[in-house]
Parts: C-alpha cells; structure tokens; sequence
C-alpha cells in the first residue's frame, strides 16, 4: 500500500463529526492567539498542552496543529491592519499588506493573505504526502556549514531590496546582528552584552523587538500626522472578497516561486520566518516594476504568505520524519507526542502510520476549515478599520504592551518596546529601513551558530562551505544573489535603451 | 509596607499552631528550558500528575523561562527570595551554571526541594558507523588525536564536562562541538556529520529505533532494567555499562530537580515534599520514567544535599582542569 492508500485510511479516521468540531475550535482559538501580538503560536499551543493529556492522540494532533493553522492567519490579519506581526514570520507581511489596507483596501489585502496563505500550506501538504519517505533523507544532508548557507543566501536575497541608502541598509543590519548576540552564547557557553542586567540574561526577543519597531513607532507617527487612519473611509463589502479572489491567478508566478522557497525552508528546516523574508526579497527583486513595493504591491502580500504557510505547514514533515522540529511550535508539539506515548523519528511513519497519515489528512481538511473561516470573516475585521483612530489606537498600545509583557512575563520588555517604539519612530523620520534589522535579529545568532560550528568541524578553514555540492551550490546562488543588483543593472540599462528606442519609434 | 508587616505577622499567627503550608493562590512553575525541552516535559508531566490526582488545592500556572542555558528561570526564581508561590525545575545546573558563567545569582540563591529522576548518558555513533564497543572507539581516538567530532547540547554544559571526562580517563582527544539541543547533535550524528555524541537516551530513541544511531556504553553504575527491544533485537537492558565495556566512568547521569527560593520557610518546603513524593508513587510517574528510560529516584533533604555535594566536586574538578571555573 503506497502513501496514497494510507491518506484514504487518514481521511476515514478525521472525517467524524468529533474531529471536525475539534478542528474548527482549534482554528478559532488559533485565530484568537495569533491576532494577540506576544501570545503566538508556540505559547498558545502549550498552554493547551495538558488539555490534550486525556485526549486519544490523533484527536490532541488536530488539536494542537488546527490551533497552529489558525495562529498563523491570525499573525497575517494583525500585520494588515495595524502593522503589527501577531507572529514572526508575518513581519514580511506588513511591508506591503499595511500600506495596501491604508489605501482603503484591507479588504483585497486580506483576501489576498488568507487565499494565498491557503495555496502555500495545501502546497506544503501535498508536498509531505508525495515525498514523505525522501524529504527525510534530504533533511538528514544539512549540517552546519548547509544552514550557514541557507542563511547565507536569505541575507543576500534580502540585501539591495530597499530603495534607502546601503550604507543605512548596513547601519540597521549590523544593530540587528547586535541586538541577536545579547545574552547566552551557545558555543562558549558565555554571555554576551548583558551588562549585568539580569533581564538581559534571556536575550531580546525578537517579538518585543518587532511590536516596538512596527506597532508603536506606526503609532507615533499617525499621532504626529492627525490622530486618524487613511484607510477608515473605506467600505467594506463582501463583494470586495470575491474581487480579490478572482485577482489571484496573475500572481500565479509569485504563489509557484513563494511556495517552492516556503517548502525548501520548512524542510531544511530553516523555518517560515526566514521563509517568508526570502520570498519577499525575491518577489522584489524579480519584479519588473519595482515602483509599487512598499506602497501595497498585492504580489508583496501573497510572496510572503505563501511561503511562510508552506514553510510552516512542511516544518512538521523533519519534526515527524527525524525529529527534529523546523519551528518553535512544531517544537512544542514534538514535546506533546512524546508525552502521549510516541516517539518523533523515522520510526514513526512505520509504527504508528494511522497516527501520522490522520495528521496529514487532518492537515488538509483543516487548512481548508481555516481558509474558509478566515475568509468569511474578512469584512469583520476589516471593519475594524473604521473605528475612530481615537478608540482604536489605545486599544492597540495596551495590546502591545499586554503581548509584550506575555512573551516572558517581564516588565522590563514593556520599556524595552517603548525603547524600540521610539527607535521605529526615528528610524522612519530619517528614512532608515527597519526589515534588515528584524531580519538579522530573526537569523543572526543561528547564522553565527551555525559559522561557527563550521570553523570548528573544518579547523578554521573556509573551504567547508564548498566542500560538497549541496552547501557549495547554496553558496554560489547566495553569491549570485548578492551580486544581482550590479548584474541586473547591466542588463537593465541595454532593456532601457531598447525600451526608449520603441517608444521613440512609436512616436515617429 | 505596613500591609506587608500586618501580612506577614498574620501569616506567622496562622502558621504557628499547625507549622502546615497550603498554597492559597495559583502555584507557578517556572521551567528552566524552552518549551518541548527536557526540564519542560518533566515539569509539564509532574503538572498533569497533580491536577489528575488532586494532590494540591491550588491551580498550577506553567512559565518557560529557559533563556541562558536556564539562567533565566533561577534568576527569576532568586529574585523572589521567601515566595513559596515559585516552584522551579532544572537539572543540575541550577549549581553548574554559576560556575561556569557569570550569572547573576549564586546556587545558595534557590532552596532545594528534592530530586525526582536521574536521566542518563551514553555514548552513541552513527548507525553505520565500523566501530561497536567504547574500547575500539578510545583506540580509533587515540589514533588520531582530536579528529573525532563530539556533538552535545550547549557548552561548558553537562554534554562538554562528560566528554572532558571521557578524554581524562582515556588520555584520548575529541572535538566538542556545541549545538543548541540534544536533539540537534542527535540528527547531526545520524546524518554523519559529527562522529559521535553523549544524548540521553529520550533524545536518541527514534534515531536508535531506525538503527540509524547505535549506542556503545551507558554510564550508569549498572545496566538498564530489562525492556522491550528497541532495534534489531536489542533493548536498553544488552547495552553494557561503561565500566564493564573498559571505560573507567563508574557513573554520570544528571538529576531532574525541584527549587524554591531561598529564605521559604521549612513548612512550605515540606509541603511541596510531600506533593513530589507522592507524584513519584503514582503510575503515571513510572511510565513517563519507563518512557524516557530514566531512573526513577526520589531524594529530598540530607540524602539530596549528599548527592549535589558530590557531583559539585565532581564537576568542580573538570571545571578546573579545563579553566572553565568562573569566581
């Protein structure tokens, strides 16, 4: 019997009035955590963990994943309308799903988000059901010197992207680099730039980071500028879903090229977040026209969703397969089948397939149960939109502070937001990117991990990172990646010249 | 002030007569490791076993505070000096850590309550990998000095300090490599990128299973109860101890602990005794342990303060040796 025969058996065992229910309460409190900025994913499923000790295991799995599908569409909604990423791996959503909900098009952007986001994680398990006994072996391929050239590579494809100076691109990308090496250190076991400040011992958090940059800076400059948002003139009509809907094969392109990127992450497993930023920089850098990124471009919202949901959706294959979870949540539900009683390893797809293939078949009906519910809830949150700036904007500062103050229980973080707040505010007033600096807070300490893990296996030679085909490949595409502004540019002006000899002509 | 005088004085007059603690408001355990991590499911199953069997009034709030190897949770946990309300679990770095990094708070910081399990190490090399017993492992070693690569979970952690250890009793010379997790030195080793690691055995099972990984010697003072084989007909039971394979290790394993703050009072500490006590009788306890492979050991008072004063010297020396002691 192949993988397909096995689904058949999965589908059979979830499709019961039971787990269906299961699997629209774990997408609706899903949706609850990732809207909460703070709370996401990883902390929403283990505060359900012990709710799911009495429960049969494959019921606990829908549980805990359905709750995962719904964290990360809630994460999406937040980054769209206030232009706060609920979740991680939605920063990448904000740069253009914002500004487009700004123009008085939240409605598109969010269609969009949630359309597209769907696509990815069907993708992702379509992925899982096809290639579940090989992407196992792949996995196994990557060591240190492979996930440094991953990250390698999701630097590269981001550098050059932003219209700002590349000196100020460097300036935010080396803070960011800064702020990820605060705290312990893994390979000399020390700590680093915590200046005695017991707070400081656990690092900072990327999120505290993020909600400060993002949300309280935003904040502070619609305060400046008129205490209103632009976008509340805006009606919301449910004809404006199926608008968007019908928009969505132009971006077929970006929705293949986001997806194949969202699985190789999720498999690798260098995770959605680094996903989602890849695809972004990639969309951008692909783009013809370039003038609209930033200003609400639809292929800026769907590049990065995709991704981050094919990434995330995929990341539960190494967590299955080898044990080895691809994301903080897949982590925690890692932690939850050991408690039931099973063991993550390659033993599992043997041993316990009904378990594993009603996940996988769980993974497809709750994806669509997730689409389904997010997408006729649409409207309802975009309505949120046109409340008075005046009841909105404090609702949203004790959201942050509340998420802020969650993610460790520390009230330091609260300042450390308002310090972040100020920063986001000043680094928009002088025209700084702030990507670059979330993006080496998100990969910094585990590219540098991941370095220096290499020196140590190759003795301090660089030669490691082409020493194989599979890393010496990652690298050549980062390098490639790297230099692509410059090559571009020599192509690009030859298409100018060509492209004003026409209209020239057109004129004659 | 004066409400935390009044407070206090109250306490001690209701305290008096009976010398009993009862928590009156929510418990937090504070767990020294992310979620999913080891100190993280003990906790977590310790939870689960009160709240089934109601062996405590008040409700439990779980919080994850494993930032800094677990610095993170004791310092928390040392900053509220007195409060019986903070229950936190670690391993033996609640006193490794002070010694190795300059954290902010000292091991007399936390009191202890009491030791519950031993987990164990082994050593383990790739599936496939010509080697089959520790003595030809230390020979392949002393071969080629420093070319064999050591995974472990962390630096100048339990992982690092056992095969400093190993390298001492042998005279050979190994690579350490640190990585975030046991799980990642496990997929690492599996995929044939390091040459061998010291997981515990919860961290290797599925690897073992898929004879991908195999194990050569456990350093535990005997070997493992009979079990289930888990590959190619072996069980846990036909590993042979160190000590009998050749390596002079008599023992080292890592206890799962339990921790107030400093300055609590007796009464609340043998309260939280005697919960612990009765979690480790309960079958739910023994299969989490038979699951895991650990040891089930329950030490409170003297016989846990005998155990972390010798595997404080024991460690201190290694610590030394290596120039890793901060003070």
């Amino acid at each position: 019997m192949g993988n397909f025969g096995y689904l058949m058996d999965g589908f059979a065992t979830v499709i019961t009035t039971h787990h269906i229910v299961i699997m629209v309460i774990g997408v609706m409190l899903g949706i609850l955590v990732g809207v909460l900025p703070g709370l996401g994913a990883p902390n929403g499923v283990s505060l359900l963990l012990p709710l799911t000790f009495t429960m049969d295991p494959i019921s606990a799995i829908i549980l805990l994943s359905c709750m995962y599908w719904g964290a990360l569409f809630g994460g999406s909604t937040t980054s769209i309308l206030f232009n706060i990423p609920g979740e991680p791996s939605s920063v990448a959503t904000t740069f253009d799903g914002y500004p487009m909900a700004r123009n008085g098009q939240a409605t598109r952007a969010l269609t969009l988000a949630f359309m597209s986001a769907g696509i990815g994680a069907l993708a992702g398990v379509v992925m899982i059901t096809l290639l579940s006994t090989w992407v196992a072996r792949f996995a196994l391929q990557f060591s240190s010197p492979e996930f440094f050239a991953v990250y390698f590579l999701a630097f590269a494809s981001f550098i050059g992207m932003g219209a700002n100076a590349p000196a100020k691109t460097l300036v935010t990308m080396m803070l960011g680099f800064a702020l990820a090496t605060v705290g312990m250190d893994t390979i000399s076991g020390g700590l680093r730039l915590t200046f005695g400040i017991p707070d400081l011992i656990k690092g900072v958090s990327f999120l505290v980071a993020v909600m400060g940059l993002f949300g309280i800076g935003e904040l502070l400059l619609t305060t400046e500028e008129g205490l209103r948002f632009d976008g509340i003139k805006a009606r919301v009509r449910a004809v404006d879903v199926l608008k968007a809907l019908k928009e969505m094969p132009r971006y077929g392109w970006s929705i293949l090229r986001s997806t194949l990127i969202g699985i190789w992450m999720g498999i690798t497993p260098a995770g959605p977040t680094a996903a989602s930023f890849m695809s972004y920089g990639l969309a951008r850098r692909f783009a013809k026209d370039k003038s609209q990124f930033g200003k609400g471009d639809p292929r800026g919202i769907v590049s990065p969703e995709t991704a981050d949901h094919s990434a995330g959706t995929s990341a539960l294959l190494p967590m299955l397969a080898l044990g080895v979870p691809g994301s903080a949540t897949a982590a925690v539900m890692m932690g939850g089948l050991m408690i039931w009683g099973m063991t993550p390893g390659p033993m599992l797809f043997i041993e316990r397939p009904d378990f594993v293939w009603g996940l996988i078949a769980s993974m497809y009906l709750g994806n669509v149960v997730a689409v389904l519910l997010v997408l006729t809830t649409v409207p309802l949150y975009a309505s949120i939109l046109r409340v008075p700036f005046s009841i909105v904007g404090p609702v949203i500062v004790a959201i942050i502070f509340s998420g802020a103050y969650q993610i460790a229980n520390s009230t330091f973080d609260m300042w450390l937001v308002l310090g972040f707040g100020v920063l986001g505010y000043l680094f928009k007033k002088l025209d700084y990117p702030i990507a670059p600096l979330v993006l080496a807070m998100v990969l910094g300490d585990k590219a540098e991990d991941a370095f220096r893990q290499s020196m140590l296996m190759s003795n301090g030679s660089l030669t490691i990172f082409w020493s194989n085909p599979l890393v010496g490949g990652i690298m050549a595409l980062g390098l490639l990646m790297l230099a692509w502004p410059v090559v571009a540019k020599a192509v690009g002006l030859r298409g100018i010249r060509r492209g004003s000899a026409t209209t020239h002509s057109a004129k004659l | 002030m004066l409400k935390q005088i009044t407070l206090a004085m109250l306490a001690t007059i209701a305290a008096a007569p009976a010398l009993a603690f009862e928590p009156a408001r929510p418990v937090e355990f504070v767990v020294t490791s992310g979620p999913g991590g080891g100190t993280d499911n003990f906790a977590r199953t310790v939870q689960s076993i009160i709240s089934k069997h109601k062996l405590m009034d008040a409700s439990i709030v779980v919080t994850n505070k494993g930032g800094g190897s677990g610095a993170e949770g004791f310092v928390y946990a040392a900053g509220h000096k007195g409060d019986p309300y903070k229950l936190t679990f670690g391993t033996n770095n609640e006193y490794l850590l002070p010694s190795v990094a300059a954290v902010p708070y000292k091991a007399e910081d936390l009191t202890p309550v009491a030791a519950l399990a031993l987990d164990e190490f082994l050593v383990w090399v790739n599936g496939e990998s010509k080697v089959d017993d520790i003595k030809a492992f230390v020979a392949a070693a002393k071969a080629e000095p420093k070319a064999i690569q050591f995974g472990g979970s962390q630096s100048k952690d339990t992982d690092q300090i056992l095969v400093s250890t190993i390298a001492d009793a042998t005279g050979a010379e190994f690579r350490y490599i640190p990585f975030k997790s046991g799980g990642e030195a496990a997929v690492q080793l599996a995929g044939g990128h390091i040459d061998a690691n010291v997981n515990n055995p919860n961290e290797n099972r599925g690897q073992w299973q898929a004879g991908m990984v195999k194990p050569l010697c456990v350093f535990r003072p005997d070997r493992f109860p009979k079990s289930e084989p888990v590959h190619d007909g072996k069980g846990w039971n036909d590993i042979p101890t160190c000590a009998e394979a050749g390596l002079a290790i008599d023992s080292y394993r890592m206890p799962r602990t339990v921790w107030l703050p400093a300055g609590v009072d007796e009464a609340a500490v043998a309260f939280y005794r005697d919960v612990l006590k009765k979690v480790s009788e309960t079958q739910e306890w023994s299969d989490y342990v038979a699951k895991t492979s650990q040891t089930s050991q329950f030490m409170a008072g003297d016989d846990f303060k005998a155990y972390q004063t010798g595997d404080r010297e024991n460690v201190r020396k290694v610590l030394k040796r290596e120039g890793w002691l901060v003070e």
